[in-house]
């Protein structure tokens, strides 16, 4: 019996590895397994390696492994690719059809199932995923009947005998694969899991549910990788609720339009990736000066330019913070976990109303795309906050003026109106104006408006619920190891490793960006002998906004990956520890 | 009802003596008026140049944006609150140069807002540049062998886009300006209007003068029919687009915010932010 097993499927991209995973997926997450996947795909719809590597685990897991036990293949490159990641008793499953062949270094052993003939002789090729499944079956011990549900669901719509030719073409991978195995049926048997109900999606699932919890009604955006599928799921869900997603021309009017929207008070947002936000960033910067709230999620990928579409980077932190000309005040947020980018998203419209300025959520493709088990949400841990927006009858100004949209107040936010409210009438403008919205470039008027906005967030970082994410059970330690978004769960099993090898590790995420909980990060940097943050960019931005923010500038080091691929657990762990042991931290 | 006085400020435009900005402000501060709206339910939108200052210059809520963006934050706010009347405005370098995207996109999407174009065929607050307006062979500071490039015809281009209100006029004309600005606020869906609007400081070739000389009124034009698109389409060549009035109008089609399926009938910006337990949980269901 084992206790976790690493599984991966692949072949030509548009042949449905995607959803052969997901039914396997489903069906595991309802028995209670923790599921954690990746998804290793091009910018191209047809043709092309895909795989999908899924970790299946009894306990909380939100990494990738390092190794591979079980890879199923529908082509001869998934193997070429892939068998190295095989330890020694790993098994490959591969479709008879394309004649499969391993190479020589191969410590894994090879099956080979006529899936597709199988499935063509049930009725259609397409099932050859379901003969996989249930090959996979075989070699888990486990009975198919765990997917009844799940087929029905998926197949239900077309038919009683949709479903059954799909649970059929299961059971023959099952047999299959039985007389194959012969005594090693079940080889690879998993332990019972706990049968818990608990969700499985990827992170921008969680961040458009995070809208919708929020009070988000209304989104403009641009397609793009890897951000689409918030508009996609947002597309289906806001007109439940009276509001709608416009999709724009460009990356620009989405952004001035969720500025419009909030603007006219509607909760809005908008959500891109590198190439969009680097477009967004004149609009942020009105967004800023015009004290507007919006949303706005930047999803990292691989930069510059189109650079890498489909793969993992976390590059945008510096553009993220300072990208706009000018100076604003402005909220950067990190969720580390697939909940937190729940939570935040819907926090992030409070603070946007309540500071009046943009909030970007940050995530990264990994964070974003990385299909896993979820714990539950809670949404009576939502609230709505909208700060100071005006919800009561004003009185007519003095002398028929403007409304004070902009007035000078000791925490730099100001009464926010919304036209069509009487005695509200202000003006807007991205010039510099004064307290009632008039364009004003007068030396004093401009550093009081200046003084005020940047104001806002001077106490952000004693309010912000967890602007640290922290497993720190060492007062004194001997490492401490820091990172954002998706990095977490890895960083996580290297310092089990590390911990084994009997070193103190301190483990912190930065969940608020900007501004920089620098107090609490410099406790804990002071608490630790030596330092490292790990993160996807060439250039240690993290690390750099670190140095700049704490000081410590000779004790901070970085272990940087910048291949287009996540960290695997083995690779921090060892680059931990050659560090350590050849005195280089 | 608020009188067209009541969509005055005591902000003094900083135009230039004799521009036609002037008119048009006049124009859009009668036509609110006439239409029996209140200062608070009219929200002006306008993009960077001279003629983008309007929306500081007209009492009632007024959003002076970013260069080229005003059609996508007026969008957003009509989209935010359709019990608005939303008005986006600019100049022909905002709206046909930096901002042409939004503007063909804004005419097909057809929300119901209006779009009132100064153009004075040059740049202005950029002191006398080429604009996407001026004729091959201008003379600007940018282009100072005379423009090379061809003029985009607007009005040809919005009816090409889609388009379900198209209409040009001339500053000087205060009463037909005036009553085109309330059919375009009127109409259900998107309301192109350029207006010819000169700059008496950089262009001294399409002058108030040269205008006088060279439009054609629509209505004197004997049988012109503004819902026949192939007759407007052959009198906005025959006339190389110098002709004022509304040139098409199809009142059949309805507005963006009619088609949009689930869009709320009141304003969105009154919906409940919260939701159901219940349908927190349906929601989450899906995951499982």
């Amino acid at each position: 019996m084992i206790n976790q097993l690493s599984w991966k499927v692949g072949g030509q991209q548009g042949e449905g590895i995607e959803s052969t995973g997901e039914i396997f997926c489903i069906a595991l997450n309802r028995l209670g397994y923790y599921l954690y996947g990746y998804r290793h795909f091009s910018s191209r719809i047809k043709g092309g390696h895909t795989n999908n590597k899924i970790r299946v685990s009894t306990t909380e897991t939100r990494a990738i492994s390092d190794d591979l036990d079980i890879l199923v293949a529908f082509d001869q490159e998934t193997i070429d690719v892939n068998y190295k990641e095989l330890h020694e008793g790993g098994i490959i499953i591969a479709d008879a059809k394309f004649k499969p062949v391993c190479p020589e270094d191969t410590k894994a052993e090879l099956y080979i199932v006529p899936f597709t003939e199988i499935a063509a002789e049930l009725g259609t090729s397409l099932m050859k995923n379901m003969v996989a499944i249930g090959a996979t079956c075989a070699v888990l011990g486990m009975e198919i009947s765990v997917f009844n549900d799940v087929v029905d669901e998926i197949f239900g719509r077309k038919g009683e005998e949709i479903v059954k030719k799909n649970m059929d073409a299961i059971t023959a991978g099952y047999k299959a694969m039985e007389v194959l195995l012969g005594e090693k049926l079940g080889a690879m048997e998993l332990e019972k899991a706990d049968g818990q109900k608990r969700l499985f999606m990827i992170g921008n699932d969680a961040i458009a549910l995070g809208a919708v919890a929020g009070g988000c009604r209304f989104m403009a955006a641009y397609p793009i990788t890897p951000a689409s599928e918030i508009m996609e799921y947002l597309i289906k869900k806001l007109p439940q609720l009276g509001g709608t997603v416009i999709q724009t021309e460009d990356e620009i009017a989405a952004a001035t339009m969720a500025i419009g929207a909030n603007y006219g008070g509607v909760r809005a947002i908008t959500a891109s990736a590198g190439p969009g936000l680097s477009l967004k960033m004149e609009a942020i910067g009105l967004a800023g000066i015009t004290e507007t709230p919006i949303v706005i999620v930047d999803t990292q990928r691989g930069g510059p330019s189109t650079g890498l579409p489909t793969k993992q980077e976390q590059s945008d932190l510096m553009a993220m913070i300072y990208g706009t000309h000018g100076e604003i005040p402005k909220i950067v947020m990190a969720p580390s976990t697939v909940e937190e980018a729940f939570y935040d998203t819907a926090e992030a419209f409070n603070l946007a109303e309540e500071y009046q300025c943009p909030v970007i959520v940050l995530s990264d493709l990994q964070l974003s795309l990385g299909k896993q088990t979820v714990q539950p949400l809670d949404y009576s841990k939502v609230e709505i906050r909208r700060g100071k927006l005006v919800d009561f009858d004003i009185e007519e100004p003095e002398n028929k003026s403007y409304f004070k949209r902009y007035e000078v107040t000791e925490d730099g936010v100001s009464p926010r109106v919304v036209p069509g409210m009487k005695n509200g009438i202000h003006h807007v403008t991205g010039v510099e104006h004064d307290e009632t919205g008039r364009p004003s470039e007068t030396a004093l008027n401009r550093k009081v408006q200046m003084d005020k906005r940047m104001r806002k967030l001077n106490n952000l970082t004693n309010t912000f619920k967890t602007p640290v994410y922290k497993n720190t059970p060492h007062e004194e330690a001997d490492l401490l190891i820091l990172g954002f978004n998706s990095t977490r769960g890895t960083i996580d099993e290297a310092i089990g490793r590390l911990e084994s090898d009997g070193m103190k590790v301190n483990h912190a995420q930065i969940r608020l960006i900007h501004p920089f909980p620098a107090d609490e990060v410099l406790s804990l940097v002071q608490a630790a002998k030596k330092v490292v943050v790990i993160e996807n960019n060439a250039t240690g931005q993290l690390a750099n906004i670190i140095k700049m923010n704490v000081g410590h500038v000779n004790k901070i080091k970085s272990i940087l990956k910048y291949d287009g691929n996540p960290f695997l657990p083995h690779e921090i762990h060892t680059q931990c520890k050659e560090m350590f042991e050849y005195g280089n931290v | 009802m608020a009188t067209f006085k009541e969509f005055r400020n005591d902000v003094k435009p900083n135009w230039c003596p004799g521009c036609g900005d002037f008119s048009v402000q006049a124009a859009m501060q009668r036509a609110a008026a006439n239409v029996g709206l209140e200062p608070e339910n009219l929200a002006v939108v306008s993009g960077i140049g001279c003629s983008g200052r309007i929306s500081g210059y007209i009492k009632s809520y007024g959003f002076h944006g970013i260069h080229g963006r005003s059609l996508p934050i007026a969008q957003g706010v009509k989209m935010a609150n359709r019990e608005l009347t939303v008005i986006a405005s600019g100049g022909d370098g905002d709206g046909f140069a930096i901002g042409m995207g939004h503007t063909i996109h804004a005419i097909r999407r057809n929300i119901d807002i209006t779009y009132i174009v100064m153009d004075n065929q040059i740049y202005g607050l950029t002191k006398g540049q080429t604009s996407p307006r001026s004729a091959a062979g201008f003379k600007t500071k940018s282009t100072p062998e005379g423009s090379i490039e061809q003029a985009v015809s607007p009005m040809e281009l919005a009816l090409s886009a889609g388009a379900t209100f198209v209409a040009q006029s001339f500053s000087t004309d205060l009463k037909d300006l005036t009553a085109i600005i309330e059919a375009g606020i009127n109409h259900k869906g998107f309301s192109f209007i350029n207006v010819f609007s000169p700059c008496v400081t950089y262009n001294k070739i399409n002058t108030y003068d040269w205008f006088k000389q060279n439009l054609t009124k629509l209505n004197t034009i004997e049988g012109y029919d503004s819902s026949n698109k192939e007759q407007a389409m052959q009198t906005l060549m025959k006339h190389d687009s110098l002709v004022t009035g509304i040139i098409y109008q199809d009142s059949s089609r309805p507005s963006y915010q009619e088609l949009v399926p689930g869009y709320a009938e009141k304003a969105l910006n009154k919906s409940d932010l919260t939701l159901d337990q219940a349908h927190f949980d349906k929601l989450v269901a899906e995951f499982m």
